[in-house]
């Protein structure tokens, strides 16, 4: 194996000027600083898109509430959506991808480590456009606002009869730009595992964590182009005099719709594939045992992908499509739910007949398991179309996509940070505040979500800045605020651990965990050659050979 | 090592505990916070529509729920029961890789369980959606505006605002109300909960929505789908009528605006101001379309599409400054004079 280093000349190693450091962050092409760079972006982001949260449940405390006027509201709304999307759950996971990706497959870098970076620099200064418009978004009359659309921008809102000013361009654009490097970014993936695989690396022995992220890459390109045709048409209606959302002149609404949600969808899975992704190399390890069914995880995934590239009208079942349409989203929703239950199945076959250590990265993964159980029926639920004609647009379906990004994919991502945070850092992220975390996040979420679903069956739609009393909606909606603030309570917490560990966390070495895959082979940071000599790999679990020459992988597959 | 291991099942003893106890808690909150009668609550139908949805949802309810405590319990047992123990000693346990029999079991009983969830939901899709129009239906047009509801009964002649009238309708001899959706403007959804589930107003797509009210009363709703800065306050009133007043509804909405003499100094203001440019009164020269029409505005309980009951003061403060009541309300604050208000308060007040 390639835990040899290369020997640094003595000299190269005194510490750099700060100038120097921030310069070599700034123009860095190496994989892992970006993941890194992309990492802290979205952490950035997230604590922005958490007060913009805090700031709708202050206001939905009780019923004719004044802590914001409504244009301040529909603001947060679409910001907090917006951001959390596009500029926290998407890049933190391509972070992750970019980080992970090349150290497992045994390469020493991303196939084009430039179009890495120009990817990263257009996600983020998307975001900061984004953001600018809390400054610039009237452009040069009044004193500037965000977009108020929300976050899907139904047209004809997002018209200039409706949406005047300049707010909504900054969402358009913001959306654009980072759209366009999320397409780099999704192209560089795929070239660098199909061609950079180490000696051995059969696509049948690639981790899974690298054959996800590959199906996520080929989602996002054919995700996100749609957004960013439509977004481009949003702009001619808007400046060229086009008409195709135009409802006054005989443009369509439903287009718009159409165009949205068949990124939506898939952008759903595009943010949840790669967190099944953590969920199948840590679960294994802290299990003891090898992942259940790896052919039938990755045939799940692929057909996962397959089948939700025709789900997205289901977001529509309420514009009035007839009752055909009607049965055939009905249909493909509910049948996106065998895969899916397969992948659980699967989880649960590899914890059975396990040895599990509850670290901190185990407990959330635990966590997303019972969380995502729960998502997934709450979504055959709505899948139901008549069922959703009730539950759509309320705050059932808040509850139920929350359940999914918060208590799914946020709680996969705490545990890959807990996992792989040795790795990038070289030191440990303490345990003891780690399960202070897990428990504070925890309840948290439990107090805001599992009671958000009340509301919207006793008929609370979203998006409503204030609600009329006597509706059964005030303690309800009390409760949810106080779980909001207990977990950003514990977000207080994760990065106060992250800080505290970086400077003062016990030293990880190559292999904390007692792990499989090859990035594990190597030292902590890895340096920035990743791999003195290319590792050769006759199985699926490389160092389990290593470790085990007297029963190795090799011989079963 | 084992008091860490015993503390983290008691942890999820606890989780579970508390799961519980929240959901309780928070059904028992939501009971004590509503008003009785005037539920939005899609779990107490009473429409057809809703219902078949309801029946619906107890169906999928029953077999989610079911999923889950299997799926819920197997995870909890092998958590539990396979979790590290100090008498291991270090060893790996058996290294199983997968199962092709296993996997079959668990991919054909969800198709199956899918197929009879498809076919159970297509039923009540064709059902609902596809239910034909009887003779005796009473046809209304829905109108969404940025932020109120214009209601057209165009068989009947009538034109009125937020406030939708509909007969009851029984088994024997069914009068279900057939909805046309329009918008004029931006993207709106009809909701009300308890009579059937919600359907867009989309411009330039008209929609169709039915209802067949089984008891009389007041229904609430509101707007569902994100429509501006007020989606807030675009309420619904549904006021399901007993046949006989239901007719003296109609009959009363089809009369032209009372002339009241004494108000005739505010309704020279009306004229005068831009009131008329956007409202109308039926029998004068008024006959604005923009906004709601008020030709029996002391009719409705509500003004402001239902963000404030319609009270003397209610309405002098809505015509003064709308802001107070509705911020962002398209209705423009008149700025008259003190004697002006009054008058038109006063006119307003006698269009019975």
């Amino acid at each position: 194996m390639s835990s040899n280093v290369i020997p640094v000349p003595v000299g190269q190693t005194e510490a750099r000027p700060w100038v120097d450091e921030l310069h070599q962050w700034l123009t860095t092409v190496d994989h892992k600083r970006l993941g890194i760079l992309y990492i802290a972006s979205a952490l950035l982001f997230l604590m922005i898109g958490g007060v913009e949260a805090l700031i709708i449940r202050i206001q939905l405390m009780h019923s004719h509430n004044n802590f914001v006027s409504p244009e301040v509201f529909n603001r947060m709304f679409t910001m907090h959506g917006t951001t959390m999307i596009f500029f926290v759950a998407m890049p933190v996971l391509f972070g992750f991808a970019n980080y992970l990706v090349p150290l497992m497959i045994g390469a020493r870098d991303m196939a084009f480590p430039r179009l890495n970076a120009f990817s990263f620099w257009l996600s983020f200064l998307g975001g900061l456009l984004l953001y600018f418009s809390f400054l610039g978004g009237s452009g040069l009359y009044g004193a500037g606002n965000a977009p108020d659309v929300g976050w899907w921008s139904y047209a004809p809102l997002g018209a200039r009869a409706f949406s005047p000013g300049h707010s909504s361009d900054y969402w358009t654009l913001a959306l654009l730009v980072s759209g366009f490097g999320s397409i780099g970014t999704a192209i560089n993936i795929i070239a660098t595992i199909l061609c950079l695989r180490c000696p051995g690396m059969k696509l049948n022995r690639m981790p899974l964590l690298v054959w996800m992220n590959l199906v996520m890459a080929g989602m996002v390109l054919l995700a996100i182009t749609p957004l960013s045709a439509a977004q481009i048409m949003l702009l001619i209606d808007r400046y060229l005099g086009g008409h195709f959302f135009d409802t006054q002149a005989g443009g369509s609404a439903v287009l718009w719709m159409h165009f949205f949600w068949i990124f939506g969808h898939p952008e759903v899975y595009i943010l949840i594939i790669p967190c099944f992704a953590f969920m199948s190399e840590i679960i294994p390890v802290f299990s003891r045992k090898p992942i259940f069914g790896y052919p039938v995880m990755v045939a799940a995934t692929v057909c996962i992908a397959f089948v939700s590239m025709s789900v997205w009208a289901h977001h529509m079942f309420t514009i009035g499509m007839n009752s055909y349409a009607n049965s055939f989203f009905t249909l493909t929703t509910m049948a996106v739910g065998v895969p899916t239950g397969i992948k659980i199945f699967n989880w649960i076959g590899t914890i059975w007949g396990g040895r599990i250590q509850f670290k901190t990265a185990m407990l959330f993964s635990i966590g997303f398991l019972f969380q995502f159980l729960i998502a997934g029926l709450t979504g055959i639920m709505m899948a139901a179309s008549p069922f959703d004609w009730q539950l759509s647009l309320s705050y059932f379906v808040v509850a139920h996509f929350h359940y999914v990004i918060v208590g799914g994919i946020l709680f996969a991502l705490f545990g890959a940070f807990y996992y792989w945070y040795p790795k990038m850092t070289g030191r440990m992220l303490g345990e003891r505040l780690g399960k202070w975390h897990f428990w504070l996040f925890l309840i948290g979420f439990h107090l805001t979500f599992d009671v958000m679903h009340i509301p919207g069956i006793l008929g609370m739609p979203r998006r409503i800045y204030t609600y009329e009393s006597g509706r059964g909606w005030d303690t309800l909606n009390f409760i949810i605020s106080i779980g909001a603030f207990i977990q950003a309570l514990a977000i207080l917490v994760f990065v106060a651990n992250l800080v505290i560990s970086y400077f003062k966390g016990a030293r990880a070495g190559n292999d904390p965990w007692d792990a499989w895959t090859l990035e594990w082979s190597i030292s902590s940071p890895p340096p920035a050659y990743n791999f003195a000599t290319v590792p050769t790999v006759a199985s699926r679990r490389p160092l389990w050979d290593l470790k085990h020459p007297e029963d190795p992988d090799s011989r079963y597959e | 090592m084992l008091a860490r291991r015993t503390k983290s099942n008691l942890c999820r003893g606890w989780q579970i505990a508390l799961l519980v106890f929240w959901s309780v808690s928070a059904l028992r909150a939501a009971e004590a916070d509503a008003t009785p009668g005037h539920g939005t609550n899609i779990f107490s139908p009473a429409s057809t529509p809703a219902k078949s949805i309801f029946d619906l949802s107890v169906f999928v309810l029953a077999i989610t729920g079911i999923i889950f405590l299997v799926v819920f319990g197997l995870l909890l047992y092998s958590v539990v029961r396979f979790r590290g123990r100090a008498a291991d000693g270090g060893r790996e346990p058996a290294q199983v890789y997968g199962s092709m029999q296993i996997e079959l079991a668990w991919t054909i009983i969800p198709i199956l369980i899918v197929v009879v969830l498809f076919l159970a939901t297509a039923r009540v899709i064709h059902a609902v959606q596809d239910a034909p129009e009887p003779a005796g239906a009473l046809d209304v047009i829905a109108i969404g505006h940025q932020y109120w509801w214009e209601f057209r009964y165009p068989k009947l002649g009538i034109v009125t605002a937020n406030e939708l009238h509909i007969p009851v309708s029984d088994h024997d001899h069914p009068t279900p109300t057939f909805l046309q959706l329009l918008s004029v403007d931006t993207d709106h959804s009809f909701w009300v909960p308890e009579l059937a589930g919600k359907t867009d107003l989309i411009p330039n797509h008209p929609n169709r929505l039915w209802m067949d009210p089984q008891r009389t009363g007041i229904f609430l709703g509101q707007c569902a789908q994100y429509c501006g800065v007020q989606h807030a306050k675009m309420l619904l009133r549904v006021s399901v009528d007993g046949p006989e007043d239901f007719a003296s509804w109609v009959h009363a909405q089809q009369k032209p605006a009372a002339e009241d003499a004494g108000a005739i100094a505010g309704r020279r203001v009306f004229e005068r101001n831009a009131c008329m440019n956007c409202h109308a009164v039926g029998g004068t020269s008024a006959d604005g379309r923009f906004g709601p029409d008020l030709t029996h505005l002391m009719s409705r309980a509500t003004i402001a599409a239902g963000a404030a009951e319609n009270t003397h003061d209610n309405l002098r403060l809505w015509i003064q400054n709308p802001s107070a009541i509705k911020p962002g309300s398209l209705m423009p604050a008149m700025k008259l004079s003190d004697a002006d208000l009054d008058a038109v308060v006063n006119y307003m007040e006698t269009l019975h």
